[in-house]
């Protein structure tokens, strides 16, 4: 698309009401008649049920239902190789938390009561709380059919990374390690369902996916998907942790039919993590080698994710790990060897900037280790490694707009990288890095050759309309970008346009809001749909005025000959003609991903590939006291390529929330468990999240590389960022004190034993946790 | 479950209702009047998405029991200002994108008025410390602090 975008900042659509607190979120509903339900979960890690016993919870007064697994023992999970969880757990409990029960009742109080009445008697069975104990485990695996507890393993190689680091004038090489990490939404999950007889339901609930929900909820009830109706309600908040069919979608629905009564689950704080669905840990082992022009020639990956008792998007996960090393930098040599691992703790998720933290990590920072070992500013280490737009990688991406140079340059200038950058006083520092994602998965999970967005546009006669989309609105933005690009090609305000999201028996199909997928395809449906409503008001027009379509543009609310030209026939009067005898104009418009992007033909090849790519390009500055250890972000650039900015307001919102996101995981946050397997912080009291004091400023530049197929030139803005922050930061303190820090969270203990390491003139760091001996970086002549 | 009555001024009107003693305050705002814009993210008081005022100071409603405060005046967001006639501060976080997904927004709104109360011109320092008990998980609070300094009349930034 060629046209002109005249970028104005647009407020979300709906932020009088989100301001107002009169946004309804599921726990805001009210129906009447209404039971709550509350789960038990199991206090082991790894257990056999041996019997459950649930008459006197049944008994209690004010207790409608009591459900366990065998009520619904059919298996589900959102990808088609994955379906291995059930609602409630059926015959064994693979991690503590796992919901075993689940009872209805008037109020919370006799449902609490209730679960304490429950008598179950477990035989333990061995936990496997470590990706690599569970890797050596030969018994008491978490899914029978899963041996060594390999969930899935890839082995990718592209090129020749063996002949490339023989290539290279130096290889270095280092492990990381990255903890478990939770989106921790402000809003909790929660679910509110109702049976509407007849076998339909009705469910309203926290999610970014609807039509996953439905599918799943379908799939564990064995009922037609078209049984299931789910509203999604505003979210308070995604992040990727609101993706999938949860126990409590399925559970309330079934407790629904069983009582006549509608159901309502809410998750406590603590359950929100105790159900997870964030990162995995991640243990990363990779090489790099470089010529001494700074020219990588290969990288060797090895990447093992404890993911927790069940699937989930976990095969997505390991292989994003894996494919994106590929379209951010020229490199002929790729050896990915990745392992996704079962373990006896709860699933993790797609979390922001999913799958690609860690290895952007390593890679980021081997690329400056890389850099003082050939005595090179890692910016021109960067430099040097560019790829070209509209070029494929040597792993089968195809790369179509490329702004990541821009975006180096960017930050670069506002940080004055080259007066400053190892010309600080020591304990202050400058730390660059990139990342990059996908613009849209180019691969749908949902197997067949369905569009993947489609939107529909109606006009009434009065002029009013209405766009009908199955993406969900999550505070992210979508119904707004959708509508400026429906009002752009309509010749009207955004707030013209009414957008009803994510009803899945209202809406016409859309995989949802994940993969940063929603600007770029259901922004393509969109604007394909307003274009071909724009032709009929034309066309009509052209007809009623006695001109050629082609003469005429829809501009402010009116058909005119040109943008600021005189109204020639009011917008309402075009669709009364248009419309003519049938009273309403209708058009849709779908997105379904050209076969070009959709990748190499090798196992694994569907994940990675994305329609576009955004980039993102950061420079931290720091400041770190090598007394206390202690490590202080003073300010962050963030320069992102989205494309084109249709809003560029939202586009800067999405971009300093990824930043300061990844300086959480950077700084503080990590999921701890007991050893036995039990969540010891599921609180925000606990689990450190930077509040208003700790979190820097940070400027955002907007860099637009303007797409060849993103509506009016745009690509994603939400997850593309978040990855860079934390190998900035971490090159950033070596610019400080001159220590690498390679795991994370970077507490001023870590720092301390970093520095007491290089103080001692040894490079050896804690051995990780992995069956591997790690090497040394080492440098050739 | 024992219940007692009790009385409160909400957002300037007496309310009365027999509440159980265990009931917190920010359960008797949404449940009993059913003013759910006071939201629930946390029941511990970490999040401060329950923010409310009482007597025009910030409250975490989810900790404090209903019957702990009688006779105080409540004010919840629906009484802070509502479309139509929203307020500067509330216009300030739209104009400057002080919110996303707005789980949190109630509750800073709250928590700001309070503070510009206390303090009608804080520097950015004030205002990061006067929100330091309202957590967002969207924003990374740049456009918050933000919001509130322009409602506060200080000058447009200008990066």
């Amino acid at each position: 698309m060629t046209d002109h975008w005249t970028a104005r900042s647009e407020p979300l659509l709906d932020a009088e009401e989100r301001v107002s607190g009169r946004k309804l979120y599921v726990d805001d509903l009210r129906l009447p008649d209404t039971l709550v339900a509350r789960f038990l979960r199991s206090p082991n890690a790894h257990a056999r049920i041996v019997s459950i016993d649930v008459s006197r919870a049944l008994a209690t007064p004010g207790v409608k239902s009591v459900i366990t697994g065998l009520d619904a023992p059919r298996r589900y999970g959102v990808l088609p190789v994955g379906h291995d969880e059930t609602a409630l757990a059926v015959d064994k409990v693979r991690y503590a938390g796992q919901e075993v029960a689940c009872v209805a009742a008037e109020t919370e109080e006799i449902a609490e009561d209730a679960l304490r009445k429950i008598v179950i008697q477990y035989e333990l069975l061995t936990a496997h709380l470590s990706a690599h104990s569970a890797m050596a485990a030969t018994h008491h695996l978490v899914h029978d059919d899963k041996p060594g507890n390999i969930e899935k393993e890839y082995h990718h190689s592209f090129g020749d990374s063996v002949r490339g680091l023989a290539e290279a004038d130096v290889v270095v090489a280092d492990t990381f390690y990255h903890p478990r990490v939770s989106q921790a939404a402000t809003e909790p999950h929660g679910t509110l369902a109702r049976f509407d007889g007849a076998d339909h339901w009705t469910i309203w609930t926290s999610t970014q996916t609807p039509r996953h929900v439905q599918r799943g909820v379908a799939l564990a009830l064995d009922v037609p998907a078209e049984s299931i109706r789910v509203i999604p309600c505003a979210v308070g908040g995604g992040f990727g942790g609101k993706s999938e069919t949860f126990p409590q979608d399925v559970s309330a629905a079934l407790l629904s039919r069983i009582t006549g009564a509608p159901v309502r689950i809410r998750l406590s704080r603590e359950e929100v993590f105790t159900l997870h669905r964030g990162r995995p840990e991640n243990y990363v082992r990779m090489r790099l080698g470089l010529r001494r022009d700074g020219k990588v020639t290969a990288v060797e990956c090895e990447v093992i994710q404890d993911g927790g008792a069940f699937c989930g998007y976990g095969v997505a996960t390991i292989l994003y790990s894996g494919a994106l090393l590929g379209a951010i930098y020229d490199i002929d040599n790729i050896r990915y060897d990745g392992y996704r691992v079962l373990t006896n703790k709860p699933a993790c998720g797609p979390m922001r900037g999913h799958g690609t933290i860690a290895t952007r990590h390593a890679f980021e920072a081997l690329l400056d280790q890389a850099a003082v070992a050939l005595d090179l500013d890692p910016l021109d280490v960067r430099r040097a490694n560019l790829l070209k737009p509209n070029s494929r990688t040597v792993n089968d991406l195809r790369v179509t707009s490329y702004g990541y140079p821009e975006c180096l340059e960017r930050v670069a200038e506002a940080s004055s990288w080259k007066a400053r950058r190892g010309r600080m006083p020591r304990g202050r520092g400058l730390g660059m890095a990139g990342s990059h994602y996908v613009s849209g998965a180019a691969n749908s999970i949902v197997r067949g050759s369905s569009p993947h967005s489609t939107v529909v546009i109606e006009i009434d006669p009065s002029g009013r309309v209405t766009l009908l989309t199955g993406a969900a609105e999550i505070g992210q933005g979508s119904d707004t970008v959708l509508a400026l690009v429906a009002a752009r090609r309509l010749g009207l305000e955004a707030s013209a346009i009414r957008v009803i999201s994510g009803d899945t028996a209202l809406t016409p199909p859309d995989l949802g809001s994940y993969s940063s997928r929603v600007t770029f395809m259901t922004g393509n449906a969109a604007l394909e749909a307003a274009t071909r409503l724009a032709a009929r008001l034309k066309q009509a027009a052209g007809k009623r005025l006695g001109l050629p379509p082609d003469a005429l543009v829809l501009a402010g609310g009116a058909v005119r000959s040109a943008p600021g030209g005189p109204m020639l026939l009011a917008f309402q009067d075009a669709v009364r003609m248009a419309a003519g005898g049938e009273g309403q104009l209708i058009e849709k418009g779908s997105y379904l991903p050209p076969g070009e992007a959709q990748g190499g033909r090798f196992p694994g090849s569907g994940v990675g590939p994305g329609v576009a790519y955004s980039y993102s390009a950061q420079v931290v500055e720091v400041q770190v006291n090598e007394e206390t250890g202690e490590v202080r972000v003073e300010r962050v650039w963030a320069a992102h390529d989205c494309g084109k900015a249709l809003n560029p307001q939202a586009v800067m919102g999405q971009v300093e929330g990824s930043v300061w996101m990844g300086l959480g995981q950077a700084l503080s946050e990590e999921l701890h468990y007991s050893p036995q397997g039990l969540l010891l912080n599921g609180g925000l009291l606990e689990y450190r999240i930077p509040g208003a004091v700790e979190s820097p400023p940070v400027e955002v530049f907007i860099v637009e590389s303007h797409d060849p197929e993103g509506p009016f030139g745009a690509k994603e803005a939400g997850e593309g960022s978040v990855a860079a922050v934390i190998p900035a930061l971490t090159n950033a303190i070596h610019d400080a004190i001159g220590v690498w820090i390679t795991e994370l969270p970077i507490t001023p203990e870590r720092v301390l034993a970093a520095i007491q390491r290089q103080g001692h003139g040894s490079g050896a760091k804690p051995a990780l946790p992995r069956p591997r001996r790690r090497e040394n970086a080492s440098a050739r002549p | 479950m024992q219940k007692e009555a009790l009385r409160l001024r909400v957002n300037g009107s007496l309310r009365e209702a027999l509440v159980p003693h265990h009931r917190s305050l920010l359960d008797f705002l949404r449940d009993d009047l059913e003013l759910t814009g006071t939201k629930r993210g946390c029941d511990d008081g970490s999040c401060g998405a329950c923010t409310v005022l009482l007597d025009g100071c910030s409250r975490l409603s989810c900790i404090t029991l209903a019957h702990g405060v009688p006779g105080r005046s409540v004010t919840t967001i629906e009484g802070a200002g509502q479309p139509g006639r929203l307020s500067d501060l509330q216009l300030a976080f739209i104009s400057e994108g002080g919110l996303q997904c707005g789980f949190c927004t109630p509750g800073m709104v709250l928590a700001a008025g309070a503070l510009l109360q206390r303090i009608p011109h804080p520097s950015e320092e004030q205002v990061r410390e006067g929100l330091s008990n309202n957590s967002c998980r969207c924003t990374g609070y740049g456009r918050i602090v933000q919001a509130v300094r322009r409602a506060a009349g200080a000058p447009e930034e200008t990066p």
